[in-house]
């Protein structure tokens, strides 16, 4: 399975090498899909982990046990699909294929369960009809 | 057998033409001559509907008492064309302030053909006939004279494939073009596209009555750019962009359905426009072009990421497949104009057409028979 969390470091953490941590102790396959941290100052990190659910579970227990704050996250890309004129330019950048478009109809499909928040359709829309969101 | 475009207009209004959209008569063509689909078909509905950047709209304010003659103008804080005469403009689609460079051009015409109200401002230096020398105010479509879309180039004749060979993700009109030809992108309705389906414009020419963006509007000249010098395939279909149309018609007809404001990443403001052009099978010759499908049209292949050198060629019916094979590569491929919309688009006009509510006109003038690009020297 694969789940995505938002982890809050404080700043004396910063330095670790968390990554390396949770593929040797936990064999766990990481997905970075945002980072925005500074050396001795506080970050947060988006995370995807992509594991058996005990490994996902022992996982995060460790993490929190580190002193880090990690929570699961739903992040989503939004289609403001009634304003879509089924270009399919955003397909040409979704190289996860949670947005294509063929035969027959020519519509632009979105399946989110096959996204990955790589966010290139948002700047691949030239209607800019993609949205980020982010819930806990 | 012949037909002539009277003859074709007498079935239209006695509500008996017989009128098949481009795609359904390729899908035709597989089992029938062109001498059997000249027989049964009247009128064929071809569309298109995407980013054409040369476009835009003339437009007439009315005076203000005292008058202004406009020599500065902002709409909604856009600077459009000061140079028409006192109170007229032209507002291109790529028309754009660098401090807001995702509203343009393109947005002010969808927004007034949205009914919406927009700002205006205008500078003069005043004169003798025209004393006034600033004016602030709002318009819509109700407020002021004229609204006319006036497009010089449209309807590209089709279009070269954009890929990007070198090691940078790229911004493009083309879309998102990734590092390494990690895709293509295309952008033509292929077999439903107008100037595909009539190859030498042997029925479209000045005064042809289309649809644009929802409105009966006509072609008003040959497009800028008209190209007859592109190399041809052995089906006769120019291999990459060659022949293209300016339109005109009125705005206040028109609906954003089929006319919209877009913006392109690092690009700028373009605007998508929707053309749907009746070709009437006159003779077999036509009826033969209108059966073209997505195979037989081949387009070259674009590297955007060095200089624009043609690389190579393939079909519309490979690129919409989802993916090319090229220089032993699979290539991911986008399109990036509306088949859908397309599609919207001629089955919207064969029911004009079929309703009586849309006649066909001869052209005025023909098309232009032997141009050629010419290219900008620098001294």
């Amino acid at each position: 399975m694969t789940r995505k969390f938002v982890i809050k470091f404080p700043a004396e953490q910063t330095g670790d090498s968390l990554t390396y941590n949770l593929i040797k102790k936990f064999d766990i396959r990481i997905n970075i899909l945002k980072a925005d941290i500074d050396a001795g100052r506080s970050g947060t990190l988006l995370i995807e982990l992509n594991a058996e659910e005990e490994k996902i579970q022992a996982a995060v227990d460790y993490i929190s046990s580190q002193g880090m704050d990690i929570s699961p996250v739903e992040t989503k890309i939004k289609l403001e699909a009634e304003k879509c004129i089924s270009c399919g330019a955003c397909t040409s950048s979704c190289l996860s294929g949670a947005l294509s478009i063929s035969a027959p109809d020519w519509n632009l499909r979105f399946e989110p369960e096959k996204c990955i928040v790589c966010k290139l359709c948002l700047k691949a829309c030239p209607l800019q009809l993609f949205k980020i969101e982010f819930s806990e | 057998m012949r037909k002539t475009y009277e003859e074709i207009n007498e079935k239209i209004r006695r509500g008996q033409a017989v009128v098949m959209t481009a795609e359904e008569v390729s899908e035709m063509a597989k089992t029938m001559s062109p001498k059997e689909i000249l027989d049964k078909v009247d009128v064929v509905t071809t569309a298109t509907f995407g980013a054409m950047c040369s476009s835009g709209a003339i437009l007439n304010f009315g005076h203000a008492v005292p008058g202004i003659r406009m020599e500065k103008i902002k709409v909604n804080g856009v600077p459009v064309s000061g140079g028409l005469a006192a109170v007229d403009t032209y507002v291109g689609a790529t028309d754009c302030d660098e401090r807001n460079p995702k509203y343009g051009g393109a947005h002010i015409i969808q927004d007034l053909i949205d009914g919406k109200t927009l700002e205006l401002e205008a500078w003069g230096k005043g004169t003798d006939c025209y004393p006034r020398t600033h004016i602030k105010t709002e318009i819509s479509l109700e407020t002021i004279n004229e609204a006319v879309l006036f497009n010089p180039r449209n309807s590209y004749q089709n279009y070269n494939v954009a890929v990007n060979t070198s090691d940078k993700t790229l911004h493009t009109y083309m879309g998102t073009l990734l590092p390494k030809m990690k895709n293509a992108s295309y952008s033509s309705a292929g077999e439903l596209s107008p100037l595909i389906n009539d190859p030498e414009c042997r029925t479209i020419g000045l005064g042809t009555r289309i649809f644009l963006c929802g409105a009966q509007g006509y072609v008003a000249w040959n497009g800028t750019q008209f190209n007859t010098s592109k190399p041809v395939n052995k089906y006769e279909i120019p291999v990459g962009n060659a022949r293209t149309l300016a339109m005109i018609g009125e705005m206040r007809e028109m609906t954003s359905r089929f006319l919209r404001a877009a913006y392109f990443e690092k690009y700028g403001v373009t605007i998508y426009i929707g053309v749907g052009v009746p070709i009437p099978l006159l003779d077999e010759d036509l009826a033969h072009r209108v059966s073209i499908r997505n195979s037989e049209i081949e387009t070259s292949i674009e590297d955007y990421g060095n200089g624009g050198e043609l690389i190579g060629t393939t079909d519309y019916a490979s690129l919409r497949s989802g993916e090319i094979e090229f220089q032993g590569k699979k290539i991911h491929t986008a399109p990036l104009s509306s088949l859908a919309k397309a599609r919207e688009i001629a089955d919207m006009l064969k029911t004009w057409i079929k309703d009586g509510q849309f006649e066909l006109t001869a052209p005025v003038r023909p098309m232009p028979t032997d141009t050629a690009m010419k290219t900008l020297k620098e001294l």
